[in-house]
């Protein structure tokens, strides 16, 4: 049954082989939150959010989205994922920006159906929330980096998700358009999108997210941005595995 | 060669089938080019090529099995090599490649195998290598009629899926997709396509009509729907002008229409080249 709560995790365990990637993870993601999730390179992140998006199955524990055990849950559409891959998409695939982001709707439209007025508007909405109203014709391989990004994110947002999640949307951007896409984060968030950023990169987020979880393999800490700020640089060097001091980006 | 399509019926036929052809195979090479999996069509036609010397075996070995068409054999083999070259690209899978030439070689070697016990070629087979207007038949006029149906319907029912599967696999996989099944429907098609439009162009040069077009097409496209519609009239334009000059000139229509083709695809590379100057 529906709740206030986007995700649930409970007690959640992975292993590739014989290496454990995730061990016991509990998480919870209320609507409306915007959590960072963070945490040193194969910390289990991928993994973590590859299990809440139904790409690979726990070997124990649960995953309820909307309230709805993950097993059973249908309504995909409702969720919109930008993966870090996403940018290392073949460049010379003849697609306009509108193609790539009508296309977050083919879950959503059944067999047969051509784009409705009612999809056309949600495509030029999505593009505009993006700031990339004016480029909708235009070949996406003709765009910048932080522009295809942004498409991407159109692509997610055109099916009206209720939740996105973003794995490492930055890799391949250049540094002077990150704030600004943490920015249009933001925004979203604040227009009601709960949204899940996993980076590894704490200090680019801190002043963006609502909430932070860390993990490395297990969950280390999990609290609102404030109390983050509170931890000290030895409990945060603890989690990543050696000596480390987060400093918050002055933009 | 118009006056001559209204007198004699193979030249009909072999018009017909060639302008089906002309469809179905650039329409189901845009989503082959664009998902890099070009030499697939290369693969199954040498498997069709053993099911029809399969046929043509049968139908020299036992009199009752000499009134089959051998395209229907050699239909059931591509399917079965679509199905096996999948097998192998998941069991593969950082080497996916790999099944092309394991499925491509033991198409070749069946059919050498079933061309020995037959004792050696005879013009029926060497038609079904290179093409021939002369021995399409009314059969696989409507063979190929039904194939480039199938490919419309199944292309327009699954166009949103294939395009998300082509652009970004993964996603069309959180997004519901059924992507495994999806690509199985796709992948047997292709099967299809390919046997039916052996009559005309012939095993060796069926791959060029899916992807000749779809390279002319996607050098000069701006989107995906333009790329599909130039695709599909490069290869009608193909057909049609490699028809007329083979018959014209009394050259190998499948060697034309695939020559006509690769000129169309170097007119594109000029012109995208005229372009960015």
């Amino acid at each position: 049954m529906e709740n206030g709560i986007a995700v649930q995790i409970e007690d959640v365990s992975f292993r590739y082989d014989k290496e454990n990637v995730l061990e016991n993870v509990s998480l919870m993601v209320p609507k409306g939150a915007f959590l960072g999730l963070v945490g040193p390179n194969g910390s289990g992140k991928s993994t973590l959010l590859k299990c809440v998006l139904g790409l690979l199955k726990p070997n124990s524990g649960r995953i309820f989205l909307f309230g709805e055990p993950i097993e059973s849950f249908r309504e995909w559409h409702r969720i919109g994922f930008v993966s870090q891959k996403a940018n290392s998409f073949n460049r010379s695939f003849p697609a306009t920006v509108e193609e790539v982001a009508a296309s977050g709707l083919a879950a959503k439209r059944g067999l047969f159906r051509q784009l409705t007025k009612e999809d056309r508007r949600a495509v030029e909405a999505a593009l505009a929330a993006v700031g990339l109203s004016g480029l909708a014709k235009r070949n996406i391989a003709e765009l910048s980096g932080g522009q295809q990004q942004r498409v991407f994110i159109a692509r997610a947002l055109a099916s009206k998700p209720d939740l996105l999640i973003l794995d490492e949307p930055t890799v391949g951007v250049d540094a002077r358009h990150v704030h600004e896409f943490y920015e249009l984060l933001g925004d979203l968030n604040r227009r009601g999108l709960t949204l899940i950023l996993v980076t590894h990169d704490i200090g680019t987020i801190t002043d963006q997210v609502t909430d932070i979880a860390c993990l490395n393999k297990r969950l280390y800490f999990h609290g609102n941005a404030e109390e983050f700020a509170q931890l000290d640089d030895e409990a945060i060097s603890q989690f990543y595995g050696h000596p480390l001091r987060v400093l918050s980006h002055e933009h | 060669m118009w006056e001559a399509i209204w007198h004699y019926e193979f030249l009909r036929n072999a018009f017909v089938a060639g302008i089906l052809t002309g469809f179905a195979a650039p329409l189901l090479g845009v989503f082959i080019v664009v998902r890099r999996l070009s030499l697939i069509a290369d693969a199954l036609s040498h498997v069709t090529l053993a099911g029809i010397a399969a046929g043509l075996l049968l139908g020299s070995l036992a009199p009752a099995a000499a009134s089959w068409n051998p395209l229907y054999i050699g239909m059931g083999f591509s399917v079965v090599g679509s199905l096996l070259v999948e097998k192998l690209r998941a069991v593969y899978r950082h080497y996916e490649e790999l099944a092309i030439p394991i499925i491509l070689s033991s198409g070749i070697g069946l059919s050498v195998i079933f061309i020995s016990i037959a004792n050696g070629f005879t013009t029926d087979l060497f038609s079904y290598l290179f093409g021939s207007v002369s021995a399409v038949s009314r059969a696989d006029v409507w063979t190929a009629v039904v194939v480039a149906a199938a490919a419309a319907i199944v292309i327009l029912a699954f166009y949103k899926e294939l395009f998300l599967l082509s652009f970004d696999e993964e996603y069309a996989r959180v997004s519901g997709i059924r992507t495994t099944l999806i690509h199985f429907l796709f992948i047997v098609l292709v099967a299809l396509v390919i046997a039916a439009s052996m009559r005309i162009v012939g095993v060796l040069l069926i791959s060029s009509l899916m992807t000749l077009p779809v390279a002319a097409s996607i050098r000069i496209a701006k989107s995906f729907k333009q790329a599909m519609g130039l695709s599909i009239l490069f290869g009608e334009l193909a057909v049609i002008a490699g028809l007329w000059a083979a018959y014209e000139l009394d050259w190998a229509p499948g060697g034309t229409i695939v020559i006509v083709a690769v000129v169309i695809l170097l007119f594109a590379l000029g012109w995208k080249r005229g372009r960015q100057r």
